[in-house]
């Protein structure tokens, strides 16, 4: 479908655009970027808080990702994985710069070795960067889904590149003329991940994408994600489903109450959890059915309640003095991060 | 399959019109018969004194008011299937006549003044959900939620003072010139005594009109699938036509016909102000005077009215809707 030369070709060009509007970013050094080197996505010390009004005309800032760092490369696929409210959707709509305007956003953001800042997001949304998001919900309920993956086409015959995708997919003819209320939950995933491919993203943004599926459909998706990510996409896979995670992912990036606490290649996720870094990853692990399914004690706290020091320490056994006293910084551990001061 | 759908949708309705008729009948006879109006007295008028009462009472004779209230509903009912409303007290005419003249020339009023309330409340209402929070939007809501608490008739007042006596620039009420032959009123003539009473209609429509499509436009963008729009990188106008225009279309165009009601009910003050002779006014005149048969007309007239515009929307989502258009319950 795309050859990856096409891809990099844009990409240069993109890049050069990308930097001449910016010329005031710190980044101009790096405009002949190496793809093998920079990676695709680097995410750096992201905060996003909301202002909210609470009595009166009192605002109050509510924090929802904390000091998150994430990276992914080329042909990468990482996998966030959390539980639901620790604010993994807000980190794939603070990527693509879709955030409702009472959002605050701090920490850097490059794609590319280029800063994400809004203007930028808005010229690479939808072209290099695609969101699949989650459900039937995201597709315009008046409009024929054919035509919504057509309008997602940015080079060449959008009708003969959505046919060729939806044959593919063994989406038939009549799939094109069909409302998003009339498609199964297969044909909503396969139609969800076809407008991504459309766009010809180099960076693909899966928000929850497989769930409630049967088996077979989440194995489909998952050779689809395989197939992109070969060709030189990366691909960010956003769930709370730690199965489909370890069977996709190279790099699984655990997610608690809105900050990553520790990056581990999938291999580290095996035998009794030895081999990661941080607790709560553990206990994951640890709570897995085919593990000890031994549940974690607690409730991760709610964006407004947030501990002062390590936001897991409440609920760790292995919890010091300082660790309730400042959040502990991200630490490269053999070849991943982890963010506890505990950790060897 | 697809005729099969039409006449179950047509034999629906059709019941369900004919039971509302029967219940707008017997309702407003129960009302009419329970009010202090003497038909007798009410037709005689002025020359109740020159009337003995042996007279009167073979005017109620005539009439079949010496009869049982049931009698006389079914005797009124059974006409009234026949066609026959009676004659207006107030017109000596057929009352179906009266009915029709008048909403003839009501039609060119309220018909204006729909289309103008619709089209402009429409766009304003996009424009503001569009612009949300800017002063744009500060001052279409600012002017809808004042013309929405303003009552229709000062409206009518206010528009007469300023353009017909202050300015001069249109008659002041009347629908045609005094003193002229009807087949010599020219159509300017017409449209002249129409503008007014249009503009104080439609005045009011906007604000309706407006809030309602503001609202459901901002619905339509706070959802999903406006964001997954916004992920995929579209924005502006583009968004607007592609998405939100297709979703709040619908909604919009059924508002406008379930608005029948409103719309008569500001037809009946604003051509009572400006003295226009609509279905408006005579309503008003046949409440005032006691003409029960012109009275008993209009309501009959004005529920099927209604009825239509509903209708007409239902059928729009029932035949254009594509998830009602699959084949699901009415």
């Amino acid at each position: 479908m795309l050859s990856i030369q096409k891809c990099n070709e844009k990409t240069i060009r993109m890049n050069n655009r990308a930097v001449n509007n910016d010329a005031k970013s710190s980044n101009t050094d790096r405009k002949t970027v190496d793809n093998s080197t920079t990676p695709l996505l680097n995410v750096h010390d992201l905060s996003v808080s909301f202002t909210q009004y609470t009595r009166g005309l009192n605002q109050k800032e509510l924090k929802v990702i904390t000091n998150l760092n994430v990276s992914i490369n080329h042909g990468e696929i990482l996998a966030i994985v959390g539980s639901s409210g620790s604010g993994k959707s807000l980190l794939a709509h603070a990527i693509l710069g879709i955030l409702p305007a009472n959002v605050i956003i701090s920490g850097n953001m490059d794609y590319k070795g280029v800063s994400l800042i809004p203007k930028i997001q808005a010229e690479l949304r939808g072209k290099e960067i695609a969101l699949i998001p989650q459900s039937v919900n995201f597709l315009d309920p008046l409009m024929k889904v054919g035509k919504q993956v057509r309008s997602s086409v940015n080079n060449g015959n959008a009708t003969k590149i959505q046919r060729n995708i939806f044959q593919r997919y063994n989406l038939e003819d009549k799939v094109d003329h069909m409302y998003p209320f009339q498609l199964s939950g297969g044909m909503t995933r396969r139609i969800l991940v076809s407008t991504a491919i459309a766009n010809e993203a180099q960076l693909i943004i899966a928000d929850e994408p497989t769930p409630g599926l049967d088996t077979g459909i989440v194995n489909e998706t998952i050779r689809t994600f395989r197939e992109l990510a070969d060709k030189g996409c990366g691909i960010m896979l956003i769930t709370h489903d730690i199965e489909t995670a370890l069977k996709i992912a190279d790099r699984i990036a655990v997610f608690y109450a809105g900050t990553t606490v520790e990056i581990a290649p999938v291999e580290d996720f095996s035998g009794n959890g030895n081999n990661l870094r941080h607790p709560y990853s553990k206990a994951l692990w640890k709570a897995l059915p085919h593990n000890d399914f031994r549940p974690i004690m607690g409730h991760q706290p709610p964006p407004n309640r947030l501990p002062k020091g390590c936001l897991f320490a409440p609920r760790c056994d292995k919890a010091t003095v300082e660790c309730h006293d400042i959040l502990p910084k991200a630490s490269s551990l053999r070849g991943g991060m982890v963010r506890c001061i505990h950790a060897s | 399959m697809r005729i099969k759908r039409i006449s179950t949708f047509i034999m629906n309705k059709s019941i369900r019109m004919a039971t509302l008729l029967i219940a707008v009948c017997f309702i407003s006879f129960v009302l009419i018969s329970a009010s202090p109006i003497d038909p007798v007295q009410s037709y005689v008028g002025a020359d109740m004194t020159r009337v003995g009462s042996e007279q009167r009472e073979k005017i109620a004779e005539h009439w079949g008011l010496d009869k049982s209230p049931a009698e006389q509903f079914i005797n009124w009912g059974s006409s009234l299937i026949r066609g026959d409303l009676g004659t207006s007290m107030i017109f000596r005419r057929p009352v179906i006549e009266v009915i029709k003249t008048r909403f003839i020339s009501s039609l060119a009023l309220m018909g204006t003044a729909w289309l103008l309330s619709g089209v402009i409340g429409f766009l304003l209402g996009n424009v503001a959900a569009m612009k949300q929070g800017t002063w744009i939007d500060k001052l279409i809501k600012g002017y809808c939620l004042t013309l929405a608490s303003t009552p229709t008739f000062w409206i009518g007042l206010f528009l007469l003072i300023v353009f017909a006596v202050w300015l001069g620039w249109f008659p002041i009420g009347l629908g045609v010139p005094a003193g002229v032959l009807s087949q010599d009123v020219t159509l300017i003539e017409h449209i002249k005594h129409l503008i007014l009473p249009a503009i104080t209609l439609s005045l009011v429509g906007v604000s309706n009109v407006a809030l309602h499509t503001r609202q459901k436009l901002l619905e339509v963008l706070s959802s999903d699938y406006i964001l997954f729009a916004r992920a995929r990188g579209e924005k502006g106008f583009q968004l607007f036509w592609r998405h939100g225009l297709r979703n709040v279309a619908l909604p919009a165009i059924t508002l406008q016909f379930t608005s029948f009601s409103e719309l008569f009910g500001g037809a009946v003050l604003a051509e009572q102000v400006f003295s226009y002779p609509g279905l408006g006014q005579i309503t008003v005149q046949a409440g005032l005077r006691g003409d029960v048969p012109l009275l008993l007309g209009i309501v009959i007239f004005s529920a099927i009215f209604v009825f239509i515009g509903n209708l007409i929307a239902d059928a729009i989502y029932y035949f254009v809707d594509p998830r009602t258009r699959g084949g699901r319950a009415i």
